[in-house]
């Protein structure tokens, strides 16, 4: 058989098609050869490699690793952050059951990590003077979270997609209300208390004074011991998880997702498995939220409303829905630079470096997606070039326009090094800083509005491209690096959006196809 | 027990609004047999199926499998009691593997919950070994087209005629004693064709499958058929051997009209 594309088997075992009775190779271009592109890639197989290592041991690295960040660390601080993250990582990982696993959109999941830190704050503090034991109240809570889930869970027998989306809002916005006003409860015209009516969750006060958790005579007050207490139950969760993804309930779940119609008559009982994924995660957010609720001491109203939902499904959907590794990086990828990027925090070095972060990603972004290379070369040194032509002519004309300083966050800390010399050199630092640069920032949005919007040829804008970094470059210098404190939410929701439109699927998600 | 038939139909009625699409339909399905429901669109025939199958409750009249009434159970009750049923529009679960979709539809005839699952009781490990087994024999079924590599792939993935194959697989890894199939061979090249022709014959001598089918395609028809059954707007018009419905004057007349000279 004569081989007429001999250059294409480079890749291939050296066996050619059909002569091996045993295992036949696939022939080029066909189906199965293209659909085993991946095995003859270098990084593919790699990942195959890394893949053949049972994935208990890479998980028990990463909770040996995790474990010693306690010990590592003295700083409260950063202790601190790493439980806030496992407890969002515990919750995402409850979320996903619902949302990422069986598909339903389940928006009232804020209000049962809110009724686990509630239930929790009541049976052990002075509000009613209950103080169980530790453990007896954390099972007894996440299973009485798990049942206030099913109930709520029965509204997607008949509600599917935005509906269900809606109502399940409504019993989380309902959930609020019942706190903020949960202090004068009466029942029957009132036959309680002395004005005929009782107090329990102490209305927009919250519960102060909640008992840290207790094991015996052991008490745990450090951050440390929650920060390990999160650690071993996200540990837990995730463990089992895992194994319910690949068995007989997980793949329930995720038929129904697919289609729901098709998953029922295929024998699986759709009601109830939505119900039971209802249930198992709202049991995970009231388990998370008793150690919420010990964690900072007390419980807030506040706390459970929908920002902190959006929160927790930001960090589900930036890491992948249904990806259980995912979920968890999603909220360590939205909690952590967060933290870090608050200016008065002993994890940022945001006045000294991060200033310079945006020079390197305004680079590698041309240099990533800018193509031919020439292009791409020619807008760094445009842009470069643009920056000290205008100051050079500013400094002729206005010389007040280059006499700021160069500024820096509430820390006070004035930058210095190679780089804030370039700075200095290269924008215009007015000495009203602040009004200049919200005049810059405005000018940015509108010269990046006109850029997309104009129907110019792509040449023409990339000529203008260095004008508009510039551009941008002043707003940050003068205005957004002072105001970190806004602009760190800033910069998150644009590496969100970036994310989003690169990665659609999450971080780890897989790749979904609706209609084909 | 062998006379009582696998499937009975009595005087089963279905109306959406005013319009009725099952009127007073009576057939049965014997036991091993391949019957065929014929019919121009909109004879009702996947209503028929979506009736059998509890998609719809039935305006009056009966189902019975085995002798025993399965109307107003939950669709999935339906087929634990084995039937299972293809979609005349796919309806695979796109975004799972090959193997999973079959595996998924294991779930009537198996038991591991929650706990157990997560647990990993030595029981729910053997019926998960169990499930695995099933759907590499099911999917065996159809020769190397959805072994091997392809098991792990997402159904997405697959050609059309595969897509219809892996149905059948996944509806085959129910455990029915009945299957329904709602045209197989709907999109299918000459080829695909001739070849859903035998398979559909295999499925009963090897599967030991009862097949109820719906299907367009004359030949394959002709070539599975022991019993044709032929609708029009909700009512049989002809029941029989394939010869004897294909020349059965009502049946022409549903499908090509009426001559002129006859329409006066």
């Amino acid at each position: 058989m004569a081989d007429e594309t001999p250059d294409l088997r480079a890749g291939l075992p050296a066996t050619p098609a059909g002569e091996q009775p045993g295992e036949p190779v696939p022939r080029i271009g066909h189906d199965e050869w293209v659909a085993r592109a991946g095995e003859r890639i270098q990084t593919q197989r790699m990942k195959e490699q890394l893949g053949r290592v049972h994935w208990v041991v890479w998980f028990a690295i990463a909770v040996t690793v995790l474990a010693f960040v306690p010990v590592i660390t003295s700083d409260q601080y950063i202790i601190r952050v790493g439980a806030d993250t496992l407890i969002y990582a515990l919750l995402a990982l409850g979320l996903n059951v619902a949302v990422g696993w069986a598909g339903l959109l389940d928006l009232a999941y804020v209000a049962f990590f809110g009724f686990g830190a509630y239930s929790y704050a009541l049976v052990s503090s002075d509000k009613f003077g209950q103080h169980w034991p530790t453990y007896a109240a954390l099972p007894a809570i996440a299973v009485a979270t798990g049942f206030v889930g099913l109930v709520l869970g029965l509204s997607s027998w008949r509600l599917a997609g935005d509906y269900l989306a809606i109502v399940t809002l409504f019993f989380a916005q309902i959930f609020t209300v019942v706190l903020l006003n949960g202090d004068k409860i009466s029942l029957l015209g009132g036959v309680f208390g002395v004005d005929g009516s009782v107090d329990i969750t102490g209305g927009p006060n919250g519960i102060a004074g909640v008992d840290a958790f207790h094991f015996g005579s052991h008490q745990a007050s450090r951050v440390s011991a929650y920060f390990w207490i999160a650690l071993v139950m996200a540990a837990v969760v995730f463990f089992f998880f895992v194994l319910l993804d690949d068995s007989r309930p997980g793949r329930a779940w995720r038929s129904l997702r697919e289609d729901n119609l098709a998953a029922e008559l295929m024998g699986m009982p759709v009601d109830r498995m939505k119900l039971l994924a209802f249930g198992l995660g709202a049991s995970v957010a009231g388990l998370t939220g008793t150690v919420f609720a010990a964690l900072n001491l007390g419980v807030y109203p506040q706390t459970f409303d929908i920002p902190f939902l959006i929160t927790i499904y930001a960090m589900v959907i930036l890491g992948g829905a249904g990806s259980l590794v995912g979920v968890v990086l999603g909220a360590a990828a939205i909690n952590i630079p967060l933290e870090a990027l608050r200016p008065e925090t002993s994890l940022s070095s945001w006045t000294s470096d991060g200033r310079w972060l945006f020079y390197g990603v305004v680079i590698a972004t041309i240099l990533a997606k800018v193509r031919p290379w020439k292009w791409a070369i020619g807008i760094v040194a445009g842009t470069i070039g643009v920056g000290f032509a205008v100051r050079a002519i500013f400094e002729a004309a206005w010389p007040a326009t280059v006499h700021g300083h160069l500024l820096s966050s509430s820390t006070g800390e004035v930058p210095s090094g190679v780089m804030a010399g370039f700075i200095r050199h290269y924008a215009l630092l007015p000495t009203s800083g602040e009004t200049f640069g919200k005049w810059a920032f405005v000018a940015l949005m509108l010269s990046v509005c006109l850029l997309v919007v104009l129907p110019w040829r792509r040449e023409v804008k990339y000529c203008c491209l260095p004008f508009v970094i510039y551009i941008a470059a002043l707003a940050w210098e003068n205005l957004l690096v002072p105001e970190s404190t806004t602009t760190r939410l800033m910069l998150l929701g644009a590496l969100l959006v970036v994310l989003m439109i690169e990665r659609p699927q999450g971080l780890l998600g897989k790749h979904r196809v609706e209609v084909v | 027990m062998n006379h009582q038939p696998l499937l009975r139909i009595a005087g089963l009625d279905k109306s959406f609004g005013g319009l009725s699409v099952i009127g007073g339909l009576d057939m049965e399905v014997a036991q091993g047999e391949i019957v065929s429901v014929i019919g121009p669109n909109g004879a009702g025939k996947t209503t028929l199926f979506n009736l059998i199958t509890g998609i719809y409750p039935p305006d009056g009249g009966d189902i019975l499998l085995e002798g025993q009434s399965i109307v107003g159970l939950d669709p999935h009750e339906i087929t634990k009691r084995g039937i299972a049923r293809t979609f005349q529009t796919l309806r695979l679960f796109l975004n799972m593997s090959v193997k999973e979709n079959v595996m998924a539809a294991a779930h009537s005839h198996t038991h591991a919950g929650i706990i157990r699952s997560m647990l990993r009781t030595p029981g729910q490990r053997r019926e998960e070994k169990a499930i695995h087994t099933l759907a590499e024999e099911k999917l065996a079924f159809f020769g190397q087209r959805l072994m091997g590599y392809r098991w792990n792939q997402p159904a997405y993935s697959l050609s059309y005629a595969n897509r219809r194959r892996l149905e059948i697989a996944r509806a085959m890894a129910a455990e029915p004693r009945l299957l329904l199939l709602d045209e197989p061979a709907a999109g299918m090249n000459p080829v695909e064709t001739h070849e859903i022709t035998e398979l559909i014959g295999r499925l009963r001598t090897e599967g030991g499958y009862t097949i109820l089918v719906i299907e367009h395609d004359m030949h394959v028809v002709e070539g599975v058929s022991d019993r044709v059954i032929a609708l029009d707007h909700g009512v049989k018009i002809a029941e029989g051997s394939f010869e004897s419905v294909a020349t059965d004057e009502r049946v022409i007349e549903a499908y090509l009209g009426l001559r002129t000279s006859e329409t006066k």
